[in-house]
């Protein structure tokens, strides 16, 4: 995992969240294990795909990984530096470098403001990066970048459609000239021939300004049509990690194959002829996760083993890192 | 018509016209009377399915895909909804034209729905078997004691395990997988002939999302059920549907059997939704997209609404409205060059 230059390398990062009950003298009764020791590197100009279904911690993760949410432990570099560690004006610099694309274009952008002064408000904050007079220059430049007309500055978000509004989102997560974005389910809201246009504009942008991006969904074909490498998130950890073919051509952990192999396929001659691996029940409650190995409720390969001892996310098979006892190669994607 | 209830099989004094299709939308329109104007929600929708038949309908938001089972259900808000034009018939009878009960009637006991988000479509404060028991008690008048059981019967159905338990417990106890089983145990309670599935997985992850497709499948063949699935997921339909609708704009601009419109499709806008849609078995470079927005229903384009975003469209298409080209095995697309389109000049 080191052969070109890391620009965030997170080490054992832990999140709990407290569960507390009580009125009046509330205590804590456990933890929501959201996160539980995540460790990957992201290299420059590179995308990392992060999947998971709902509850993997995919996005407690980016909440830390924005230092939105303190984590409970583990460390992160940013170009080196430890950035939990950081205060003051090196802080101010590393939220220069790291931005957010969130999920609802709905709600994420203030109604009460226009576009201009959503896409502008980054540099109110960090006024070093463009003085004032350059500003509204600065603003029209953007959303001409994403796709917008910059002519549509006074308008409020309502007058734009999902897509357009994504759009918008993007712009002021590019106005600080950052090097990292975090993009939460950015395209998840959106239709599919709205879909593509913002995974188009997206992969655009990377080239355009050399950007690196932690890319997290829960659509596997989005993820694999954007990212270089792909970590599979179950239960607060990292299951599997790798470049995408070999985790769409070549998964090893069971839980990816069978989230692989649950996708539809669009082509209705193969309809009935696909090996399909269907999981049984739901995802245990991050409170209270099964001990050892965390899919093993679930899984079909589960033995004695997986009980008593946590499977290590090492190479076992097939040249990339999987956190199974029995991780072999089956390819489940036609 | 009488608004005495009556079994919707028998004929007696209800409009059942033998051998008509189990249930046919014919002709609809649906106008939105809203502040900024008259919005066209659908503009001549024609759809039917058969018993043991999957149809789905296929669209993007704003299509009209939801309008129209709203229509077929009776639960359109009026205002602002009207319905303008056309006919909804179950085996041939008119339900625009029946009396509220004979409609009640119906919905209770010949059609059924559900929908996208179980947890707001479920009332939070009665419980899971409550809820699948007052339609038993009422429709059927079991008692309660006899309707508890067929709950418990119909959970265990759709598989949620230790039903006897969960009976008694509240939606918000239920994981969402959970409440969706719920939610078709529930539209099952009475034996419907047509289930209507207003996108039933979207809300759900992938692994779940699998589950569930199974279960509405096996559901559908155990009991012949005619079921309409509404949906935007063009995988979701190659894996389940018989025929495919496909919406834009509040008109069904495509009708196809599922084969040959993945094969070959026979509109524009199909051939737009397939190529951007991301692929599972390949890394894509960059996906071609359709151009531009949606149309407002507010103001539609003239002749093809969908000349502003087709990459085929020439003078023709601004003019006229393509009217339905018939392409063989039963298939339409409402397209001046379908024929083009699937190689049949």
């Amino acid at each position: 995992m080191s052969d070109s230059e890391a620009i965030l390398e997170v080490r054992d990062l832990v999140k709990y969240f407290p569960v507390r009950v009580g009125v009046l003298f509330k205590h804590t009764v456990g933890h929501v294990r959201a996160v539980d020791g995540v460790s990957f590197d992201l290299r420059r100009g590179e995308t990392l795909g992060v999947v998971g279904e709902s509850g993997c911690g995919k996005s407690t993760l980016a909440q830390v990984l924005m230092r939105l949410e303190p984590p409970t432990s583990g460390t992160a570099t940013f170009e080196g530096k430890d950035m939990f560690a950081m205060r003051g004006a090196e802080l101010r610099r590393l939220r220069r470098q790291i931005q957010i694309v969130l999920q609802d274009p709905y709600t994420s952008l203030n109604p009460r403001m226009t576009v201009g002064d959503i896409v502008g408000e980054p540099y109110e904050i960090h006024p070093e990066v463009a003085p004032k007079g350059q500003r509204a220059r600065k603003v029209q430049e953007l959303l001409e970048v994403v796709g917008l007309n910059p002519e549509h500055l006074n308008r409020y978000p309502h007058q734009f459609s999902g897509g357009q509004r994504q759009r918008i989102g993007i712009a002021r997560a590019l106005a600080l000239r950052p090097s990292v974005i975090i993009c939460d389910e950015p395209v998840s809201a959106l239709d599919v021939s709205i879909q593509a246009q913002v995974m188009n504009l997206l992969g655009d942008l990377q080239s355009e300004f050399g950007l690196s991006y932690v890319f997290i969904a829960h659509d596997l074909s989005v993820v694999r049509h954007l990212s270089d490498r792909v970590a599979v998130m179950y239960l607060g950890k990292i299951v599997e990690i790798g470049t995408e073919d070999e985790i769409y051509s070549h998964p090893t952990h069971p839980y990816t194959q069978a989230l692989l192999s649950a996708v539809p396929v669009a082509d209705p001659t193969v309809r009935g002829q696909r090996q399909v691996i269907r999981l049984e029940g739901d995802v245990p409650s991050p409170v209270d996760p099964p001990s050892g190995c965390r899919f093993r409720t679930r899984c079909w390969k589960a033995q004695d083993v997986c009980a008593e001892e946590e499977p290590e996310l090492i190479t076992r098979v097939g040249g990339h890192p999987s956190a199974c006892h029995f991780a072999e190669e089956r390819s489940v994607v036609p | 018509m009488s608004d005495v209830a009556t079994d919707p099989q028998t004929s007696g004094d209800t409009g059942v016209v033998p051998d008509a299709p189990l249930l046919e939308v014919d002709d609809l329109y649906v106008e939105f009377h809203t502040r900024d104007g008259v919005a066209k929600v659908l503009n001549g929708v024609s759809y039917h399915v058969e018993a043991g038949e999957t149809l789905a309908v296929l669209g993007e938001s704003g299509s009209g895909k939801s309008v129209t089972a709203q229509a077929i259900m009776g639960i359109l808000d009026v205002p602002p909804a009207v319905v303008t034009g056309g006919a909804i018939r179950y085996h041939g009878e008119d339900l625009l034209a029946v009396s509220d009960q004979r409609r009640s009637d119906v919905r209770a006991e010949g059609i059924a729905m559900i929908f996208q988000d179980a947890l707001s479509a479920l009332n939070p404060v009665f419980t899971v078997g409550f809820q699948i028991e007052e339609q038993l008690r009422v429709r059927l008048g079991l008692s309660r004691k006899e309707a508890r059981k067929r709950a418990i019967a119909l959970l265990d159905q759709v598989r949620i395990p230790n039903a006897a338990r969960r009976v008694r417990q509240y939606p918000h106890e239920f994981s969402g997988g959970m409440r969706q089983r719920a939610m078709i145990a529930m539209s099952l309670a009475l034996d419907p002939e047509v289930l209507i599935a207003d996108e039933p997985t979207t809300a759900l992850d992938v692994t779940v999302q699998a589950q569930i497709m199974d279960l509405l499948k096996e559901i559908q063949v155990e009991r012949k059920m005619g079921l309409i699935l509404i949906t935007h997921d063009l995988a979701v339909v190659a894996e389940v549907a018989d025929r495919i609708a496909v919406m834009y704009a509040g008109r069904i601009v495509e009708h196809s059997d599922a084969v040959s419109l993945y094969r070959k499709p026979g509109h524009p806008y199909t051939v737009g939704l397939m190529e951007s849609m991301p692929r599972l078995d390949q890394k894509g470079t960059e996906l071609r997209t359709i151009k531009g927005l949606p149309p407002s229903l507010l103001a539609i384009p003239s002749g093809c609404p969908f000349h502003p975003r087709c990459p085929m469209a020439v003078d023709k298409c601004v003019t006229d409205v393509p009217g339905d080209h018939r392409l063989g095995l039963g298939r339409t697309s409402k397209c001046h060059f379908a024929e083009e389109l699937v190689g049949r000049v």
